[in-house]
């Protein structure tokens, strides 16, 4: 009897992981039906339009790199125990800044790109660093401190794009005077994907992997995260490491931002993030804060958004069907496998089989930044 | 009215915070509940005043039974608690947080609530302006307002939480004055808990000492301090046979110095400790040395005077500075403050170290992990995680990873919670260090082990630091002198 | 620019400003709760484009600003029971649905882009509207902008005038005491929270029925981020909060007339004064600047300067409360 309840319970144990990936494709196909739109039809387009065509397959792999990028960045950022709502202002900073060598220094492939990953990757790290100085010198929580600077980066963009980089024909608010040849990253056939991109992604993904697993500063960031007052203790230095933290991510964001500009697209545009910042966010959050699963994931997501293209071109149907099915896999993620870590059923934590539980996500410490009342708190 | 508790049970997990608690209180009189941290008293008192419901045992208010499902309900029945820190709202004004709860009509009646705060005021002899936000005023004057929402919401029973740490003295005769009134003139009962003997003496007319969980008896007031101390602490115990050591020069060195916080102010402490010396700070919890002790670790700069590690001026040094001059710090909390749950001990050891690699070796640390486990007699391995650990273990752990040699070595209650094994253990630690001539300073609440392995003492009371007294020739009166606030 | 111009640019502001008043006094009363709700961008996006859609399909705009409330209402409960039954993250979950709702009204209004559909008539206010200067600028509008009148004076005096009020604000800034004092603190929340939701709901739709008339991919994205950092520079307060989203409208208002009059300074000077008064006022905050501030000032207006100036969140802002 023992034994059967335990199977029981270790069963549904392996399989809940998936209930929320199955609840979303039912939530989804549910929209279709409403829409009277065959669900197989919409997910045979949306497979079409990732894996059709080798030229689609490229795009898939070329909207994926900056995802990466940007993920692997804000891993190490969670693990400090931050929010790095402001990457998305971090990939445009990096946009602008590579952008800038492009348009303004001429000189030769080898000579441009490298200057324009450097600036790029100089760019996004100012710009985090900003949010983080005004976090820990100004205890303006880093939510909204991105949020601001998001804002201010996409304005920053259009001046840019309507003013001084405005191509030669005049301004059409949709992008800037397209980049010298030799600024550009060298593509793979016609299509939109550079090797190089590859190569740097594949880059940043180790060096994460590395920092997290086998640094002293990979650790600090992980006591810092789990208790900061611990880790000030065993000689953790929380400001000094919050702005690090966000330097590097802000980095590798900004590099994401200078494969946008110079492999997706030829020039600065209005959206050049593409959105790509909170998307890296949540496939954090649906990789449960691993990094083995984060290029999976991420490559699901370019997939997924990607194919949404072409459905919306074959069906009619809106693609932001995409974003739906992923978002609402996230959301199905962190409301399921919460109820799980709280004991559907009678059994409470403590009994033998520790759920595999969603890690938690920061604290939320709004008013935290802020302590008004000069005695602690409680 | 009358309470009676009677066999008031409340365990936590393992732990019996209260085991079979009975007590009788009669109307129109005042009482103390006096015991060591840890004893139980504001887990019987939090269950009295309907914060937490007893695991068992029943309440009986005028002899009827009575259940509370909330601090509201009680304070309703006729029970209220005035805690050491007011269960108040600091960024409402006086009169909003005296209105919140008060009854259940919508609209909020200003001018009531203005005159029978007027007309309480001039009773208990207070003055405060209804408009100031409570985050303005002082901690006596919180504790007044909060006391006449008590006695306004009807409460007949009120239990006083540690409630003059941290007011001034006018305000301390105010609040005894409306004390002597409630009960005298107003036939209500009222539970002084105190550490200070010395008040608990004037005020009271009987007290009930806890020890461990349990109630170890009652003693009509005034007595002989050392009568309560004897019940509070248990018999003197005698002093363990230690190897005699040669003690060194100074290290520790505290000059005129004085700390100012919020509740306390700790003046003209003038300390100095030798190397190889073990020095107890005895005293009841808030009484002022674990503030010193902060400032000895950098974690506070002193309003006053100069603080000496190894004849080097480090005073106003941050905490991680002296940590690499050689101090070395062990917190009370295991988990919350020094150990980080989630990560092992071998993490722990890799962010212990001094000098900090860039690249982990993890075989090497792994390898002296094991070492130190060994060393230490640690239950656990180099891949446990810190969380896993038992109490005992997480204070070996917390041991292995400080520097050798320390100059200083600060501990907060490094014995609570633990068993005696694993606590005689932790001295023989302790006294290992001894031979690389760390100083060490130690704060305990059990006057047990701070005779027992002290070489000298000082108590603390009321943020004072008493003279300095040689553990082997003091007695269980001077202590208890000492402890209630006594020179 | 003469008068009668300069009144209906001040009758326009107010006009533009009043959903987002609505949904800055439902987060005010969210946040003062205890409870972040990060979603309002998507929630106000869904609710515009579901008050849109039901609002044309029944030709009834009540309906459609009550189609919208329920649907602000259900994802203020999604973040509610995430954060108090499942002890999720409120700011993951608030996220995750700011991009829900993105994609899923983009999606479930794809057949009503650029349709036409009810309208809220304007409505001036007899007599009232007749006054000179405030008239056409505060009476002579339409039931949403009373409304955010009203709302503005009821969210005041609720929170500073009622026992509830007086609630509300305990379980936000110190759950523990407001718990002894008998507030159910918990309860509080999902009751706030759910109510500002709609609230937010009421104002997305408020934009598709009434300023922004229609739907579009992408109609109104941007005010629920604007919504939330108003409520934190309007420090959780519904008056300062209404300044705080007219002082938006009006900057943005001011752009277009200040754009002619200056053209060489561009436009994106003014769209990112906003941002760049939030991160200042953040700033002050968390500072003690203003302290010192009102510490030299005479004596007799530090206390009311204080009040004025008091922008501190509550304190058990996004933290979890349990009983006991």
């Amino acid at each position: 009897m023992n034994q059967a309840r335990t199977s029981g319970a270790s069963w549904i144990a392996r399989v809940w992981p998936l209930v929320p990936v199955v609840a979303a494709l039912l939530f989804t196909s549910g929209l279709l039906l409403l829409f009277h739109a065959s669900p197989g039809e919409a997910y045979r387009a949306m497979w079409d339009g990732a894996f059709g065509t080798p030229d689609k397959i490229l795009s898939v792999v070329a909207f994926w790199i900056p995802m990466v990028l940007c993920s692997v960045g804000l891993l190490v950022t969670f693990t400090a125990g931050l929010w790095n709502i402001g990457v998305e202002g971090q990939i445009v900073l990096g946009a602008i800044c590579a952008s800038w060598v492009a348009l303004r220094l001429s000189g030769p492939a080898w000579l441009l790109i490298p200057l324009e990953i450097g600036a790029a990757m100089l760019g996004g790290a100012l710009w985090a660093a900003i949010a983080a100085v005004l976090k820990t010198r100004g205890k303006v929580n880093e939510i909204f401190g991105g949020l601001a600077l998001n804002n201010l980066a996409i304005i920053l963009t259009n001046y840019l794009i309507s003013g001084p980089w405005q191509p030669p024909e005049g301004g059409t608010f949709r992008g800037t005077a397209p980049f010298q040849d030799a600024a550009l990253l060298p593509r793979f056939l016609e299509s939109r994907f550079s090797p190089l991109s590859l190569v740097l992604a594949g880059l940043a993904f180790a060096a994460v992997f590395f920092i997290l697993r086998g640094t002293t500063w990979g650790l600090k960031l992980k006591a810092l995260g789990k208790n900061p007052h611990s880790a000030f203790l065993l000689g953790v230095s929380s400001e000094r490491e919050t702005v690090l933290a966000m330097m590097f991510c802000g980095a590798l964001a900004g590099l994401g931002g200078a494969v946008r500009v110079l492999s997706w697209f030829d020039s600065l545009r209005q959206s050049i993030s593409g959105g790509i910042g909170f998307l890296s966010l949540l496939i954090v959050m649906l990789a449960a804060y691993r990094i083995l699963l984060v290029p999976f994931i991420a490559f699901f997501f370019s997939v997924v958004l990607n194919g949404s293209i072409t459905l919306q071109l074959k069906t009619q149907l809106h693609s932001a069907l995409g974003g739906i099915l992923t978002g609402v896999m996230v959301l199905f993620v962190l409301l399921f496998g919460s109820a799980k870590q709280l004991g559907i059923g009678k059994t409470r934590a403590g009994s033998g089989d520790a759920p595999e539980a969603i890690p938690a996500a920061p604290a939320d410490s709004i008013a935290g930044d802020i302590s008004t009342h000069a005695r602690g708190g409680d | 009215m009358r309470v009676e508790l009677r066999d008031i049970r409340k365990v936590f997990g393992a732990v019996k915070a209260n085991d079979g608690i009975s007590l009788t209180l009669e109307s129109g009189k005042i009482y103390a509940l006096v015991g060591e941290n840890g004893a139980g008293k504001s887990t019987l008192m939090k269950i009295l005043s309907g914060y937490q419901p007893p695991t068992s045992g029943e309440i009986l208010l005028d002899d009827q039974p009575v259940r509370f499902q909330s601090p509201a309900d009680a304070l309703a029945q006729g029970v209220g608690m005035l805690y050491q820190d007011p269960l108040d709202m600091p960024p409402f004004r006086v009169i909003d947080n005296y209105l919140l709860g008060r009854d259940s009509r919508l609209v909020l009646d200003y001018k009531t609530a203005r005159d029978e705060l007027a007309q309480l005021a001039a009773r208990y002899g207070f003055d405060i302006d209804p408009n100031a936000t409570i985050d303005s005023l002082s901690m006596g004057q919180r504790q007044q307002l909060e006391l006449v929402r008590l006695l306004a919401g009807g409460a007949q029973v009120l239990i006083l939480d540690e409630p003059t740490t941290g007011i001034s003295a006018e305000q301390k005769e105010i609040l005894f004055e409306s004390m002597r009134r409630m009960t005298n003139e107003e036939g209500k009962t009222v539970i002084l808990v105190s550490h200070k003997l010395e008040e608990v003496q004037e005020l009271c007319i009987h007290a009930y000492v806890l020890r461990r969980g349990k109630m170890v008896g009652g003693q009509s007031l005034p007595c002989g301090n050392e009568l309560l101390v004897e019940m509070m602490f248990g018999h003197m115990p005698q002093r363990s046979r230690r190897p005699l050591f040669q003690l060194g020069q100074p290290v520790l060195e505290l000059r005129d110095v004085t700390i100012s916080t919020y509740e306390l102010t700790v003046p003209d402490i003038n300390l100095s400790v030798r190397a190889g010396e073990v020095f107890g700070f005895a005293g009841l919890e808030g009484s002022g040395q674990r503030l010193v002790m902060q400032v000895c670790a950098g974690l506070m700069a002193p309003s006053k005077g100069q603080v000496y590690i190894g004849g080097q001026d480090v005073t106003g040094w941050n905490y991680h500075r002296m940590q690499a001059h050689g101090m070395g710090y062990v917190a009370a909390g295991r988990l919350e403050e020094g150990l980080v749950a989630g990560l092992s001990l071998t993490e722990h050891l890799v962010l212990a170290r001094p000098e900090k690699q860039f690249f982990i070796d993890w075989k090497a640390n792994e390898t002296e992990m094991s070492q130190r486990i060994s060393t230490y007699q640690i239950v656990g391995r180099p891949e446990t995680t810190a969380d896993a650990l038992s109490g005992g273990n997480q204070q070996r752990l917390l041991f292995s990873l400080l520097n050798t040699p320390l100059k200083l070595l600060l501990l907060e209650h490094p014995t609570r919670g633990l068993d005696v094994r694993s606590a005689d253990y932790t001295w023989q630690l302790l006294y290992q260090r001894r031979e690389h001539g760390t100083a060490i300073l130690f704060i305990s609440a059990d006057l047990d082990e701070i005779i027992a392995h002290s070489d000298r003492i000082a108590v603390f009371s009321g943020g004072r630091m008493s003279r300095v007294v040689e553990a082997a020739q003091t007695t269980a009166e001077e202590l208890g002198h000492l402890i209630g606030g006594q020179a | 620019m003469n008068d009668s111009q300069l009144i209906a640019v001040l009758a326009s502001i107010v006009l533009q400003a009043s959903p987002l008043i609505i949904a800055v006094c439902g987060e005010i009363l969210t946040e003062r709760s205890g409870i972040v709700n990060l979603s309002l961008d998507g929630t106000m996006l869904m609710s515009a484009m579901t008050g849109f859609v039901v609002g044309m399909q029944t030709d009834n705009y009540w309906l459609g600003f009550l189609a919208a409330a329920v649907v602000g209402a259900i994802f203020a409960a999604i973040v509610a029971f995430g954060s108090i039954r499942l002890g999720q993250s409120q700011v993951a979950i608030g996220f995750v649905l700011t991009l829900l709702g993105d994609d899923l009204s983009a999606f479930l209004g794809q057949n009503y882009v650029r349709m036409t559909g009810a309208v809220v008539p304007r409505a001036g206010i007899p007599l009232l509207k007749d006054l000179p200067i405030l008239g056409p600028i505060l009476f002579n509008q339409n039931i949403v902008v009373y409304f955010a009148i009203l709302l503005i004076v009821a969210t005041w005096w609720w929170l500073n005038r009622t026992q509830a009020g007086l609630r509300l604000r305990g379980a936000g800034e110190r759950p523990t005491a407001a718990f002894a004092r008998g507030v159910d603190v918990n309860r509080v929340r999902y009751l706030y929270t759910i109510l500002g939701g709609a609230l937010v709901g009421i104002a997305g739709a408020a934009y598709s029925l009434n300023v922004k008339i229609g739907w579009s991919d992408g109609h109104v994205r941007g005010f629920g981020w604007i919504a939330l950092a108003i409520v934190i520079f309007g420090g959780w307060s519904p008056i300062r909060g209404a300044f705080g989203a007219l002082l938006f409208g009006a900057t943005k208002a001011l752009a277009t007339v200040l754009q002619r009059a200056f053209p060489e300074v561009s436009v994106v000077a003014f769209n990112a004064i906003p941002w760049a008064l939030m991160i200042l006022v953040l700033l002050a905050v968390g500072s003690d600047y203003t302290e010192r501030f009102i510490e030299v000032m005479p004596r007799r207006w530090q206390r009311p300067l204080r009040r004025i100036l008091r922008v501190s969140p509550p304190m058990a802002l996004g933290t979890a409360f349990h009983e006991g």
